[in-house]
C-alpha cells in the first residue's frame, strides 16, 4: 500500500509546529499503525531525518501510552481499539491520513507526537485509590463484595489512563477518565470511607489542571479503548455534589 | 458559604447549575406554549388568560423575577462554559472528525445564542411593544390587552414570522439535546432508564417546535386570525 | 564473589519468622533520615516504594515511562498465585512451594521459595483492601482458576487483565505517598549508571528523556525492580521499552548476574507475520484449557484446516503426554511445538506456527460458553491476524516471554554489591529454571511489599552509610563517563539503524540461544554477537542530540547493553551442559526428546562476574540443596 501522511511536526513544547507531509510505501496490510510509523522513522533516519517521535510500549493495547488522533478520531477508526492494535488492512492504498497528538491545553506537546500527561497522575494523586497501609489488610473473604457491584467496579477499573477521551472531548474534558476512577471505588465496601472526599478532591484537582467542563456528548465514550461508559460522569457528579452540599468534607 | 462559590465555580457545579435552569427554562417553554396555544381557540380565550396572568399582580412579579434569574444564571453559566472550555484546547486539530457527538450537541452554544437573540426581539415585541407600538396597545372590546389581535397581526408580517419560526427550529435543536442531557448532568443516570432519557430530548425537542410553529404558519395561511382585517 | 545466601537455618516454615526476628529494626523517628532509590514502578517497584515510603523511608523513585501507571507489569493477563486454598481443593503454602520449586526444575533456592508461599496470602488480601476487583462467585466470595497446569486453583484473577488491575493498586498506594511528600517520583527518567562509594551502592546517574538532562542522585541504599530483559530476542511478549541496562550497568559494576540463560518460551503467541514486525503478542494459556494442539499429518499439507479431516491430523500434544494434554507446562509446549514445526508441518506463512483449534469445545460447550470464556481473547486475535477463531482454528507459535535470570540476590533480596538490592523479574530468585503461570505478579508483589521493606531496614541497621553529596568525585565521574558515552553514539554517524542491529542481535539469539540450545549454535552465536557489537560502536546512525527527546538515542544506550549482555547469556547456556527448564541442550535428551537434567554436576545457580568489556566473564556458583522437595525428573506423560 501507499499512503499520504500528514504529520504533526513539533520540535520542543514552544515551537510553533506543522503538519508536514510524508509518503509511506511498502505499507503491508498485516503492519499495525506503529509498525508503519516505524518503517517510515526507519526511511527518515536513513535519509538524515529526524525521525517522529510517539509515544508506545506495550503495543498490546493496554498501558495506555500509545496517544495519537488519526483522522481526526483519538486512536483511530476501529471501535475500541488503541492506536497500537491499529492495523494497516483498516486503510486503503492511497489513503491520506491526518497523524496528530492528543489536543488539550492539559496535555502539551513534548514533541512531535508525544504530550505530557502527567495532570492523570496529579488527578490520581489527590486521591485516586484507597489508603490501606500494606499490612493493614483483612483477609481477604472477610467482606463479601456483590458480584453485580465487583463487576462494575471492574468495567470503570479497566481504563488505562490513554486520555483519548479528553482528545476526543470538544471541550477537552477529563470526565471520563476520572469519573472511572471514581467508579471503581466507589461501590466496594473498602471504597466507602473516602468515597466523597475521593470524589472532591479528585474533581477539584481535575478542575485545577485545566481541562473542559463535560456538555454530555459522548464522544469520550465512543473513542475510549475500554469501552468507559458516560454514565460513570453521571455517578461522580451525584458524588462529588453530595460531598459539597450534604457532607463536612 | 465558601463552599457555594466554590462549588459554582467547578466544572460539575456549573453542569448542575446548566442542568437545573436549563429543566426550568424548558418547564416554562412548556407552559408558555399551552398558554399561547390558545390562540386557537379564539380571542376571548387568549386575552382573557393573559388577564389572568396579568392580575396575579406581585406573584408575576415573582415569577418573572425567577424566571430572569434562571435566564441570566443559565445564559451567564453557558457563555462561561463556552469560554473554558474553548481555553481547554487553544491549538485546534488540523483534520476535525465526529464518531458520536450528535449535531445539536456540538452547537449548543450557538443554538442558545439564537434563541437569546430571538429572546430580546420577542421582548421587545410582544412584551414591551417596542417594535410594533401599534400592535400592542391594542385593547379588545372587554378592555383587556388585545393578545389576540397583537400576535395575529405580528405574525401576519413573513419576515416576523418566518423569523419566529427559525429561532423556534433553534430551539428545538438545543432542547433536542439539552432535555436528556439535563439528567446526566444532574447525575440522574441509571442503565435501567438511561433509553428512555435518550428520548426524552427528540421528544420536547418535537412537542416544542410543532406546537410553537404551528402558531405563525396557522396565521400566515389564515387559519387564524382571518377574521382580523388588514 | 560472596554467594552467602543468609537464608535462615531450621524449619522451613518458620524461618522467615525467625528472620523477621533476628534482623535489627530501624528506630521509626530515624527512617525518615534514610533516602532510598527505587529504580522501577511496576509492581515490585511500585509496591516497594509505596511501602518503604509508608514505613517513613524517603523515596525517590524513577521509571522511563511517562507515568508509572504503565510499568510493564500492567500487560499481565492470566492471574496471580496464592496458597488461600479458598477452594478447599487440598491447596497449603507447603503445596505452592513443592510446586514452584518442581516447576522450577530444581534451579531455585528453597527457602525463598517457601517464603514466597508464604506471603502469597497477604498479597492477596492487601490487594483487596486497595480495591482490586478479583474476580468473584455469586456469593460474593473470590473465585479461583486452576493455571498452568497446577492441579489445584489457587490463581485470582480479574478477567484477563490481572496485571493491570494489581498494578493500578500499587500505582493508587505509590500515588498517595507521592501526594505526601514520602516518595518523589521522577517519570521518563532513566537510570545509565550505578555509583558506588567505598563499595557500597550509593547513588545512580539517569538522563532525563524529555530534556536530556543528566543528573546525580545520591542515597543509603539503591533498589533495582527494572522488569525483565526479554527484549534482548527482540521480538518478545515484553514492551517495547524493556531493558537489560540498569542490572546490566550494576553488574559492570560488580553485582553478579545469576543463570542469565534460563528464559521463558510461551507456547501461545500469535505468530510473526512479516519483517516488520515489532513485537509478539500473548495469547493466555488458558486458552489451552479450551483448545486443541494439532499440525497436518503430512508437511505441505495447504489445505483449509477445517477441510483435514481428523485422520490427517496430528494431536501432538494429546499424543505425546496423555496424561496432561494439551495442559503440559510451557516449555514442554514450546519445544514440542518447535519440534513440529523443524520437521516441516508448521502451518501458515513460514510454516511457523500450530492451530489451536476450538471446533471441539464450540461444539461441546456451544459458542456462547466459549464466547464468554474468551471472547475478548478472539477479538484481540482477529484484530491481528484478521481470522475468524470461531471459524478457523487459531494459528499459535512461541515467543520469547520471561527472564528467570537476573542479577543475584540473598535472602535479604541483596545483590553481591552491599546497599543495592533487586526485587521483581529482575532478579533471579524463586522461580529457578522455569517460571510456572501467574508467579511472577506473585513474586513482584511478595518482593515489593513484604520483603525489601523489612530486609532493607537490616541493612541500613547493620551497615553506615556516611553522609554523602553528588559533589563526591565517584558521581562526577560516572556522570562523566555517561556524557561520553552518550556522545559517543551520536557521533558515529554510520549507516545502520539502531533498530537493525537489534533485529540481527534478536535474530541470532533466537536462533542460536532460543528454544533449543546447542554448543555449535552457542559458540556461533557469540561469535556474531562480537562481531555485531563491534560493527555497532563504528557504523550506527542515531540522529538528533541529546539535549531533547530523543528515543533513537535511549534507544542506542539499550541495544548496546544488549549486545553485550546477549554473549553473557550465550555463555551462560554454553556452560550449562544440561537441560532443565527453560533451557535446553540438544545433546542433552532422553532417546523420546525430553529434557535430561543433571543434578550430579548442575545443581547450582550460574553467578558471572563482570572482567571488563570484550572479557570473558568469571562464574562463580551458588550450590543449590534441596531439603525439603526431593530431586525428582519432572514427567508429564
Ligand atoms: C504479556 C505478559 C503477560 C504476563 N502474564 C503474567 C501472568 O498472567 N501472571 C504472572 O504472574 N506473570 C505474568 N507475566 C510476567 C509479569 O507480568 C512480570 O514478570 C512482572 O510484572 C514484572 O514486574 P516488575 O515489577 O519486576 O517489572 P516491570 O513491571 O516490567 O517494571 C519495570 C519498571 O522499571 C522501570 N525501568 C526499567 N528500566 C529502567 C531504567 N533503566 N531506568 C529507570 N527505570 C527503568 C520501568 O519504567 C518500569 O517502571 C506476564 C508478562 C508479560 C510480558
Ligand atoms: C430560553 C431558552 C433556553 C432553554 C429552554 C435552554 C435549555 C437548556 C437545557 C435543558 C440545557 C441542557 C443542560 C444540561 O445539559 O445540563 C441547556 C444547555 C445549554 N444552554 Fe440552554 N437553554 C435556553 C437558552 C439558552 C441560551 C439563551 C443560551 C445562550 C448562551 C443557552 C446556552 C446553553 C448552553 C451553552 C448549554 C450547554 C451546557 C453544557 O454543555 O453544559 N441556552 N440549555
Ligand atoms: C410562537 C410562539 C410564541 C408566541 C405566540 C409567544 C407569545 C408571547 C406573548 C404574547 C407574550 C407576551 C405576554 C404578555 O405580555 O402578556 C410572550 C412573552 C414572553 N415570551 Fe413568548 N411567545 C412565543 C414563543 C416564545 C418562545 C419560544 C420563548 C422562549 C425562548 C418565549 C419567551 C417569552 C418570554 C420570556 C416572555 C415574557 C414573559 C413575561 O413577560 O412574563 N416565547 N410571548
Ligand atoms: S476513560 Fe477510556 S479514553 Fe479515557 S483514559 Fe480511560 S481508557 Fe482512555
Ligand atoms: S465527549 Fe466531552 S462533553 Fe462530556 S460526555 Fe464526553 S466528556
Ligand atoms: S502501546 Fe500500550 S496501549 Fe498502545
Amino acid at each position: 500500500m501507499k499512503l499520504n501522511l500528514h504529520i504533526w511536526r513539533q520540535k520542543s513544547p514552544n515551537d510553533a509546529g506543522k503538519i508536514v507531509k510524508y509518503e509511506a510505501n511498502d505499507i503491508s496490510p498485516d503492519m499495525s499503525f506503529l509498525e508503519m510509523l516505524d518503517v517510515l522513522n526507519e526511511q527518515l533516519i536513513e535519509k538524515g531525518e529526524a525521525p517522529i517521535e510517539y509515544d508506545h510500549d506495550c503495543r498490546e493495547g493496554i498501558c495506555g501510552m500509545c496517544s495519537m488522533v488519526i483522522n481526526g478520531v483519538a486512536h483511530g477508526p476501529e471501535k475500541e481499539t488503541t492506536t497500537c492494535q491499529l492495523h494497516m488492512r483498516k486503510f486503503k492504498d492511497g489513503d491520506t491520513i491526518y497523524i496528530e497528538p492528543f489536543r488539550a491545553k492539559a496535555f502539551p506537546v513534548v514533541k512531535d507526537l508525544v504530550v505530557d500527561r502527567s495532570a492523570f497522575d496529579r488527578i490520581i494523586q489527590a486521591g485516586g485509590f484507597i489508603s490501606a497501609n500494606t499490612g493493614n489488610a483483612p483477609d481477604a473473604n472477610a467482606i463479601p463484595v456483590s458480584k453485580v457491584i465487583a463487576d462494575q467496579a471492574f468495567d470503570a477499573a479497566t481504563c488505562i489512563g490513554c486520555g483519548a477521551c479528553v482528545a476526543a472531548c470538544k471541550n477537552a474534558s477529563a470526565m471520563l477518565f476520572v469519573s472511572a476512577k471514581i467508579n471503581q471505588f466507589r461501590d466496594l465496601p473498602q471504597g466507602q470511607p473516602e468515597r466523597y472526599s475521593r470524589a472532591k478532591s479528585m474533581v477539584e484537582q481535575m478542575d485545577a489542571e485545566g481541562f473542559g467542563a463535560c456538555g454530555n456528548q459522548n464522544e469520550c465514550e465512543a473513542v475510549c479503548p475500554k469501552g468507559i461508559k458516560v454514565s460513570n460522569i453521571s455517578n461522580m457528579i451525584q458524588d462529588y455534589t453530595k460531598s459539597v452540599l450534604a457532607t463536612d468534607n | 458559604m465558601n463552599w457555594v462559590v466554590s462549588f459554582a465555580k467547578s466544572s460539575i457545579g456549573a453542569k448542575i447549575i446548566m442542568g437545573v435552569t436549563g429543566a426550568a427554562l424548558v418547564g416554562f417553554i412548556l407552559a408558555h406554549m399551552l398558554g399561547n396555544l390558545q390562540v386557537f381557540l379564539g380571542p376571548d380565550a387568549l386575552n382573557q388568560y393573559a388577564k389572568n396572568l396579568k392580575d396575579l399582580g406581585g406573584l408575576l412579579w415573582l415569577a418573572r423575577g425567577g424566571l430572569i434569574a434562571v435566564a441570566i444564571l443559565h445564559i451567564a453559566s453557558g457563555i462561561r462554559l463556552a469560554k473554558l472550555n474553548r481555553d481547554a484546547r487553544p491549538v485546534a486539530y488540523a483534520h476535525k472528525a465526529t464518531v458520536k457527538a450528535s449535531f445539536a450537541s456540538r452547537y449548543m452554544g450557538l443554538s442558545g445564542l439564537v434563541v437569546l437573540a430571538f429572546l430580546v426581539y420577542h421582548l421587545l415585541h410582544f412584551t414591551l411593544g417596542v417594535t410594533h407600538p401599534d400592535q400592542h396597545s391594542m385593547v379588545d372590546n372587554m378592555q383587556r390587552h388585545d393578545v389576540y389581535s397583537m400576535v395575529i397581526l405580528g405574525f401576519r408580517d413573513p419576515a416576523v414570522a418566518l423569523s419566529y419560526i427559525i429561532a423556534i427550529c433553534l430551539l428545538g435543536l438545543h432542547l433536542n439535546h439539552g432535555a436528556s442531557s439535563l439528567f446526566q448532568s444532574l447525575g440522574l443516570k441509571h442503565s435501567k432508564y438511561n433509553d428512555f432519557i435518550a428520548k426524552i430530548g427528540p421528544l420536547v425537542a418535537i412537542i416544542v417546535v410543532v406546537g410553537n410553529i404551528s402558531m405563525p404558519i396557522a396565521v400566515l395561511c389564515r387559519w387564524v386570525g382571518a377574521e382580523i382585517g388588514g | 564473589m560472596d554467594l552467602t545466601s543468609h537464608e535462615p537455618t531450621g524449619e522451613i516454615s518458620e524461618r522467615w519468622d525467625k528472620h523477621r526476628f533476628d534482623m535489627k529494626l530501624v528506630n521509626p523517628a530515624n527512617k525518615r533520615k534514610y533516602r532510598v532509590i527505587m529504580v522501577g514502578s511496576g509492581l515490585a517497584g511500585g509496591a516497594g516504594a509505596a511501602t518503604m515510603a509508608e514505613l517513613g523511608y524517603d523515596v525517590e523513585c524513577f521509571c522511563i515511562q511517562d507515568t508509572p501507571r504503565r510499568a510493564h507489569s500492567i500487560a499481565a493477563q492470566g492471574g496471580i498465585n496464592a496458597a488461600k486454598n479458598y477452594q478447599n481443593d487440598g491447596d497449603s503454602v507447603y503445596r505452592l512451594f513443592y510446586d514452584t520449586v518442581k516447576g522450577g526444575d530444581f534451579r531455585a533456592r528453597e527457602s525463598n521459595v517457601y517464603r514466597l508461599a508464604q506471603v502469597s496470602v497477604n498479597i492477596i488480601d492487601q490487594c483487596v483492601a486497595q480495591g482490586v476487583p478479583f474476580a468473584r462467585d455469586y456469593g460474593g466470595y473470590l473465585t479461583n482458576r486452576s493455571f498452568g497446569g497446577a492441579q489445584v486453583s489457587r490463581t485470582f484473577y480479574a478477567r484477563g487483565q490481572t496485571g493491570q488491575q494489581l498494578l493500578l493498586g500499587a500505582y493508587g498506594a505509590l500515588s498517595r505517598q507521592i501526594k505526601a511528600g514520602k516518595v518523589n517520583m521522577h517519570t521518563r527518567e532513566e537510570m545509565l549508571e550505578l555509583v558506588l562509594v567505598n563499595g557500597q551502592a550509593r547513588g545512580i546517574i539517569t538522563r532525563n528523556l524529555v530534556t536530556g538532562k543528566l543528573s546525580a542522585w545520591a542515597a543509603d541504599a539503591v533498589v533495582l525492580g527494572t522488569g525483565g530483559y526479554g527484549n534482548v530476542f527482540y521480538l518478545s511478549t515484553n514492551a517495547m521499552g524493556s531493558n537489560v541496562t540498569a542490572p546490566f550497568r550494576a553488574y559492570r559494576k560488580g553485582a553478579g548476574f545469576a543463570n542469565p540463560c534460563y528464559t521463558q518460551i510461551h507456547p501461545t503467541c500469535i505468530p510473526v507475520s512479516g519483517d516488520h514486525q515489532s513485537k509478539l503478542t500473548l495469547m493466555s494459556e488458558s486458552l489451552r484449557n479450551d483448545g486443541r494442539v494439532w499440525v497436518p499429518k503430512t508437511s505441505g499439507d495447504t489445505r483449509r484446516p477445517r477441510d483435514i479431516p481428523e485422520t490427517d491430523r496430528d494431536y501432538y500434544l494429546e499424543r505425546r503426554y496423555p496424561a496432561f494434554g494439551n495442559l503440559v507446562p510451557r516449555d514442554v509446549a514450546s519445544r514440542a511445538a518447535k519440534h513440529e514445526c523443524d520437521e516441516g508441518r508448521g502451518v501458515g506463512p513460514g510454516g511457523r506456527g500450530v492451530f489451536l483449534d476450538f471446533a471441539d469445545s464450540i461444539n461441546r460447550l456451544g459458542k456462547d460458553q466459549v464466547e464468554q470464556r474468551y471472547g475478548n481473547l478472539f477479538q484481540m486475535y482477529e484484530r491481528i491476524t484478521d481470522d475468524d477463531p470461531y471459524e478457523t482454528p487459531m494459528r499459535i507459535y512461541p515467543a520469547v516471554h520471561y527472564t528467570m535470570g537476573g542479577l543475584w540476590v540473598d535472602y535479604n533480596l541483596q545483590s553481591t554489591i552491599p546497599g543495592l538490592h533487586v526485587v521483581g523479574e529482575a532478579n533471579f530468585s524463586d522461580h529457578g529454571a522455569n517460571r510456572l503461570g501467574a508467579s511472577a505478579l506473585m513474586q513482584g508483589l511478595a518482593d515489593g511489599y513484604f520483603i525489601i521493606p523489612y530486609t532493607i531496614g537490616n541493612y541500613f541497621a547493620h551497615n553506615a552509610t556516611p553522609a554523602l553529596s553528588t559533589d563526591a568525585p565517584e558521581f562526577k565521574q560516572a556522570m562523566q563517563e555517561c556524557e561520553n558515552r552518550q556522545k559517543k553514539f551520536l557521533e558515529i554517524n554510520g549507516k545502520r539503524t539502531v533498530d537493525s542491529f537489534h533485529r540481527e542481535l534478536g535474530k541470532t539469539m533466537w536462533e542460536n540461544c532460543g528454544m533449543a540450545r546447542n554448543a555449535t549454535g552457542l559458540k556461533k552465536g557469540i561469535e556474531h554477537i562480537q562481531g555485531l557489537r563491534a560493527e555497532f560502536w563504528e557504523n550506527v546512525k542515531v540522529p538528533g542530540s541529546g539535549a531533547e527527546l530523543n528515543s533513537e538515542l535511549e534507544m542506542a544506550g539499550r541495544v548496546a547493553d544488549f549486545l553485550e549482555f546477549g554473549e553473557v547469556m550465550c555463555r551462560d547456556a554454553l556452560n550449562r551442559e544440561e537441560s532443565c527448564g527453560g533451557h535446553f541442550r540438544e545433546e542433552h535428551q532422553t532417546t523420546e526428546g525430553e529434557a535430561l537434567r543433571d543434578d550430579e554436576n548442575f545443581c547450582y545457580g550460574s553467578v558471572w562476574e563482570y572482567k571488563g568489556y570484550g572479557e570473558t566473564p568469571a562464574l562463580h556458583k551458588e550450590e543449590l540443596h534441596f531439603d525439603y522437595v526431593k530431586l525428582a525428573t519432572r514427567s508429564y506423560k
